[in-house]
């Protein structure tokens, strides 16, 4: 495994490779609370290189002062990887299931396929408002995952018809029939919203890496 | 150092930094050390120092007026990430270093709505809520139809993520002392030219190559989110502390676009309104004396 460190803002996101070789990436998000495996995970059968991010706040990435995540920002760590791989399909687990359908949606044309799998992090916060606390944490000693991380990052707000729009963009912007893959067996209420969306594909994740290695 | 001075504004008696949270926060602070604490919060891309004039009205009268730079504005430190829940428990950390108990809190535009979420979760903490301009209302795209949102929304995140790619390297522009007014005179377009060359002293900083303003160039307007303004209204009505809101009829590039009929039924039990016609979203400094006596006759007059 080698690691190459990527600048986004003040923070230095780890990004892995597993598995050298050419043609499209893979690239690997993991859940929340999780870091990146170091090795390509038995079920994946890619044809070329395996990448793998550690978010923000965990794994080897920086782990900042202060909170502040959002799904968002997460989102755009992601899109930082996809600027230094290009073209790549995705493959997110939990959390990760969530920013891979959002990178689908939001960088059409450069995320070829998701698959979306069951892990830490799927079903996210709330759809809507509610009644708000707002924790401050102890001071971390800077080690991941970030505890500001999990906290924020397991409230983050996820209203279905949100979901749903990143399918829609991900059909429109894409050129792919189906786009997306959901591959877990749990369906959260953002994700129920995602399956009844035209051109996403209910498969076990192996068909899912085979389809979009097809592409 | 350049200094330009504009009709009753005043530089904070004191100014210090806070840890909150491993982020440095810049405090100022006017009138008596002694006297009641006050809170004002500034709204998104401005700074505590544009209460400069504003501040010390509410001094006079014998508040302890405090406001704070929000993480990345003015002088507080640029934190790596930003969001409405950290902003909320920075000024959570700035108020208990002041006070355990309840006080006067204002706030503008963003950091209006921003108390209005921290006053539902904690109402303690506050003895009164001022909105200034800070009211939300519902975004005006109701009539367009979801496949051209969905376009809008696509143009928005390539946009904003086409920026979060650049933030690592990025600096803000520099210029002229009267370039920096005029730039922010495009999102500031009511307010004097006078005042906006005073804001630059305060709010940006000088080197060999010019200004530049201090906000962390992270940051900017525009982004995307599950957020809807409509979920910080229903928060109001419920808020069992004296309210007072502020608005302006005219719209400019930094107003919400508040209409008053839509707002009013939400105004809390017992809720005042006020409507300023001809003024604009930034309320505080363009009536200073007009807003800050509304404020302290809200306030039940001086200390």
């Amino acid at each position: 495994m080698s690691t190459t460190y990527l600048a986004h803002n003040q923070v230095q996101l780890a990004l892995h490779q597993l598995q050298d070789g050419s043609g499209r990436p893979l690239l690997l998000l993991h859940g929340l609370g999780e870091a990146s495996p170091t090795t390509v995970p038995d079920w994946i059968d890619w044809p070329g290189p395996v990448h793998a991010l550690d978010f923000t706040g965990h794994g080897a990435s920086t782990v900042p002062v202060g909170g502040g995540y959002s799904a968002e920002i997460i989102l755009a760590d992601a899109d930082v990887a996809l600027a230094h791989l290009g073209e790549c399909t995705v493959v997110g687990r939990g959390f990760g299931a969530y920013i891979a359908l959002m990178l689908a949606g939001a960088r059409a044309a450069q995320v070829r396929g998701a698959v979306l799998c069951d892990g830490p992090g799927l079903w996210g916060g709330p759809s809507g408002p509610t009644s708000a606390d707002f924790v401050v944490l102890a001071p971390s000693d800077g080690s991941a995952p970030d505890p500001y991380a999990l906290h924020e990052l397991s409230k983050d707000l996820r209203p279905a018809d949100y979901a749903a729009l990143f399918v829609r963009l991900a059909m429109e912007h894409s050129g792919l029939d189906e786009p997306l893959a959901v591959a877990g067996v749990v369906r959260p209420p953002w994700l129920e919203a995602v399956v009844r969306e035209v051109g996403v594909v209910e498969c076990s994740r192996e068909d899912a890496l085979a389809r979009f290695a097809a592409l | 150092m350049t200094t330009v001075t504009f009709p009753g504004a005043e530089a904070p008696a004191r100014q210090h930094e806070l840890d909150v949270d491993g982020v440095i926060i810049a405090v100022h602070e006017w009138g008596d050390e002694a006297a009641d604490p006050l809170f004002l919060v500034h709204g998104g891309s401005d700074f505590g120092r544009t209460y400069d004039e504003f501040a010390p009205r509410l001094a006079a009268a014998g508040w302890r007026v405090i406001t704070w730079d929000q993480r990345g504005h003015g002088d507080s430190g640029r934190a790596a990430l930003y969001g409405w829940d950290a902003d909320i428990r920075d000024a959570i950390g700035v108020m208990t270093h002041f006070t355990h108990r309840p006080a006067p809190v204002v706030g503008h535009s963003k950091g209006g709505a921003l108390m209005i979420q921290l006053a539902d979760a904690q109402p303690f903490r506050f003895s009164h809520l001022v909105n200034l301009d800070g009211l939300p209302s519902k975004r005006p795209m109701s009539d367009v139809s979801e496949h051209e949102r969905g376009r809008m929304v696509a143009s928005d995140l390539a946009g904003w993520l086409d920026h979060r790619r650049s933030t690592a390297t990025a600096t803000r522009k520099p210029g002229s002392l009267d370039e920096l007014a005029a730039r922010r005179a495009r999102s500031n377009p009511r307010l004097a030219m006078d005042w906006l060359r005073y804001l630059v002293t305060v709010g940006a900083f000088e080197s060999e190559d010019g200004w530049r303003w201090k906000l962390d160039p992270s940051m900017r307007f525009g982004g995307f989110g599950p957020w809807r303004p409509e979920w910080t209204a229903y928060r109001m009505p419920g808020l069992g502390m004296p309210f007072l809101g502020v608005i302006g009829t005219e719209q400019e590039p930094m107003g919400w676009g508040t209409v008053p009929d839509q707002i009013r039924p939400l105004i809390p039990v017992g809720g005042r309104l006020e409507v300023l016609e001809g003024v604009g979203h930034f309320v505080h400094i363009e009536q200073p004396a007009v807003v800050a006596g509304m404020v302290i006759d809200f306030l039940g007059g001086g200390r």
